[in-house]
């Protein structure tokens, strides 16, 4: 026998002979000690003030009646304040970098005698790009996450875990699961790292799964531009902003209610198991210092994402020039992808660009909406009322009512916009998130899964809504 | 608190605290770059304490605080420069308890039994002490040179929880600094505690829980001295034989493969594998 297989024998032996009441004699005695020394130390004027407020406020917000909505209506609220205040700056941010800044750029570079090629490629494909994503997505994640950043500092968000732990509780996955959930919000990478806290590995992997949909920072900046200029813009003047905002919320819960329900389906068949119990702190509220919050979410999420963005916006917008640029036969590369993906895309209530450029987007979601735009003028530049407007993979003026007129243009209708926000929701993950999958499960099997498995959601989900949307004729 | 009498007397060294000058003067924020460093300071504390605040405001660091219980699952290292030396700081995983077996528990525990800090900082919430001090006092089963961080000050205050700061630290035979860390109060006491404690200024005589048992006591001495002899660096193994007779199984296992005392290979352990075969059946 192995010295250490002598010790583990001799301390099993001593534990037969005591018994469980020695591991509970030595517990007790700490806490026995600890109120000891808190009873000597510690003077407590009747506790009173914010104690009993916190509890007060907490009987509200997690109560079964209130709860839920007081939810729904905060985050109505933030993504209302989100698309109204970004709204202007968005333009103006458009016009100042594609309009002034772009020309600008283009006299430049013909003065210095810069090939047409090489001007084309670097002003009209990787500038533009990256303006495209500095205007689109600046101004609302500057606004959104403050607002996220400040309830998370409050102490709201473990609340709102209190109030979804009776529902994870029946999909028969772990309550921790909610607090990932909430870090997938900011990203899927980090929710994904954030299941650690959950030690059952069945009831991690479920979490795992599921973190995709939590819809994540390069995310949230498409469901708002789409829900502003398709549904906010059908709904009549003044309640515009209302729906709006509506329609992300919406999104958004249907994401938890797919994360519950994909739960309920694993952890009844393929991830069978007891659902552990755990208890959930309510930490008290803590009034969040308004200017740090503003600075390190500023500069921790809002500046990394769009970094990120512009950084994966760059050779985006360079790979669409060039394929829009790049003729086989008598069409663009660009032309013959889209050609290629379009019935895949019809049949599920989306088109070929749209495809393309979710492709084209694996790296990072942010681009989505650009890589569109580019897509849709590159192929539509023929109709002459956009003469002016653009040039082959060149978009060259932003306003709400020109987007919408350039997506009319590329075939778009209700049913495309709203099956772009469903498939926002329902597609693989990034691929850094993939990646971190892969890193926590060690599993290329789990990997594959939790990639493929929001995808085929996806395409059921867009072709269901399609198919019945076509027979009622609602297109 | 301090051994130093002079900081308390002194009105116009708390009022420097204040100065960002006097701050910048002696610390040195080091962020991620941890190579080369004199001491290795590790941070325990319940969850929701604001170990991530501290450790944040030491190095300079922007980690992300989550007002939240487990937002910190993993540890994370820093490191901080003051007054001639280099410190490197380890923020742990929020822990309850040292005697538990959830996974980032372990890693805690793990570290501050095995990796061998020269001081420990307990961060503890001053609102909630009692509960807190069940980890200071299981801390303090493991290793002497602990300093506690009573934090949340202000939030103490404001409930009208009214500590005895000294006579505190005087039942716990170690240091006791009150902080506010949001606010960047204390953090200088602490610097300065966590100095004495590594220059030998100031020697803890922490007073342990008395376990009150005589069987116990004989169990001990009959199993300390062949762990000592297994494991001869290991720098408490009466710690080690109580959780034996506990039946601790992730020590259990640590003494089997022969990996006890061995934190990173402990640590790679403590993290569940989900490709393990046999995980879909497990129940």
């Amino acid at each position: 026998m192995s010295p250490g297989e002598a010790i583990l024998s001799r301390a099993a032996t001593l534990r037969s002979e005591f018994g469980a009441e020695l591991s509970d004699h030595v517990a007790e005695s700490f806490f026995t000690e600890a109120s000891a020394i808190t009873r000597d130390t510690v003077q407590r004027e009747g506790e009173r003030g914010r104690m009993t407020l916190d509890r007060t406020i907490d009987r509200v917000l997690t109560s079964r009646a209130l709860g839920f909505p007081v939810m729904f209506l905060m985050l109505w609220g933030v993504f209302w304040i989100t698309i109204a205040g970004a709204n202007y700056p968005s333009s103006l941010l458009a016009w100042l970098t594609m309009d002034v800044i772009h020309s600008w750029l283009h006299t430049a570079a013909d003065a210095i005698l810069l090939p047409a090629w090489l001007s084309g490629f670097l002003l009209d494909g990787v500038y533009l790009a990256m303006a495209w994503v500095l205007s689109v997505m600046l101004p609302p994640m500057a606004i959104f996450f403050p607002l996220f950043t400040l309830l998370e500092d409050l102490g709201y968000l473990p609340r709102v875990a209190f109030n979804l732990d009776r529902l994870f509780k029946w999909s028969g996955a772990h309550g921790k699961q909610v607090l990932s959930m909430m870090m997938g919000y900011g990203c899927n990478a980090a929710g994904i790292v954030s299941t650690r806290i959950i030690d059952s590995p069945r009831e991690r992997l479920i979490a795992i799964l599921t973190n995709n949909f939590s819809i994540c920072n390069g995310r949230w900046p498409t469901l708002i531009l789409i829900g502003t200029i398709f549904l906010g813009a059908s709904a009549p003047a003044g309640m515009a902003t209302l729906i709006a905002s509506a329609s992300v919320v919406f999104t958004c819960i249907l994401g938890i209610i797919f994360t519950l329900l994909v739960s309920a389906i694993l952890s009844r068949t393929w991830l069978r198991g007891q659902a552990s119990t755990f208890s959930l702190e309510l930490p008290p509220y803590r009034p969040p210092r308004i200017l740090q919050t503003l600075w390190t979410s500023l500069i921790d999420r809002t500046l990394i994402v769009l970094w990120r963005a512009l950084v994966m916006a760059a050779p985006a917008g360079a790979v669409i020039w060039l394929t829009s640029n790049i003729e086989i036969g008598d069409t663009s590369i660009a032309g013959h992808l889209v050609n290629l993906l379009g019935p895949l895309g019809w049949l599920m209530g989306l088109n070929g660009v749209i495809l393309l450029a979710y492709v084209v987007a694996i790296p990072a979601n942010e681009i989505i909406i650009p890589t569109i735009l580019m897509l849709t003028l590159t192929l539509s530049i023929t109709d002459p009322s956009l003469t002016g407007m653009a040039s082959a993979g060149v978009m060259v003026e932003f306003e709400e009512g020109t987007i919408q007129r350039v997506l009319s243009l590329g075939g778009w209708t209700m049913l495309t916009a709203i099956n772009l926000m469903l498939f926002c929701l329902l597609h693989n993950p990034c691929s850094t998130t993939i990646l971190t999958i892969w890193k926590e499960t060690r599993s290329l099997r789990w990997t594959a899964v939790a990639t493929l498995m929001p995808l085929a959601l996806g395409g059921i989900v867009c072709t269901a809504t399609a198919t019945i949307a076509r027979l009622m004729g609602w297109v | 608190m301090s051994a130093n009498p002079e900081i308390h007397s002194s009105v116009s060294l708390r009022s420097c605290e204040k100065c960002p000058l006097h701050n910048a003067a002696n610390l040195r924020r080091l962020g991620v770059n941890t190579v080369g460093f004199d001491h290795v300071v590790a941070l325990l504390g319940n969850p929701n304490t604001g170990k991530s605040t501290v450790f944040n405001a030491l190095t300079g660091l922007r980690q992300h605080v989550g007002n939240w219980t487990g937002k910190t699952v993993a540890r994370a290292e820093g490191a901080f420069h003051h007054r001639g030396r280099t410190f490197k700081l380890v923020d742990l995983p929020g822990a309850y308890s040292l005697f538990s077996s959830s996974h980032h528990e372990e890693i805690a525990r793990d570290f501050v039994l095995f990796g061998q800090p020269d001081v420990t900082v307990v961060v503890v919430d001053a609102t909630r002490l009692e509960r807190n001090l069940v980890l200071v006092l299981q801390a303090l089963e493991i290793t002497d040179r602990v300093v506690v961080a009573l934090n949340l000050m202000d939030e103490a205050r404001r409930h009208a929880i009214e500590i005895d700061v000294r006579a505190l630290s005087r039942r716990l035979g170690i240091p006791v600094v009150p902080m506010a860390a949001r606010q960047g109060e204390g953090i200088p006491d602490l610097l300065r505690a966590i100095e004495e404690i590594v220059s030998g200024a100031f020697v803890p005589h922490p007073r342990q829980v008395n376990h009150q048992s005589e069987s116990l006591e004989r169990a001990l001495s009959d199993l300390v001295p062949q762990i000592e002899a297994e494991f001869p660096h290991l720098p408490n193994a009466r710690w080690v034989a109580l959780r034996l007779l506990d039946g601790d199984h992730s020590i259990i296992q640590a003494i089997r493969e022969g990996t006890l005392g061995n934190v990173d290979q402990m640590e790679r352990r403590a993290m569940p594998s989900l490709n393990r075969p046999g995980l879909i059946e497990e129940t």
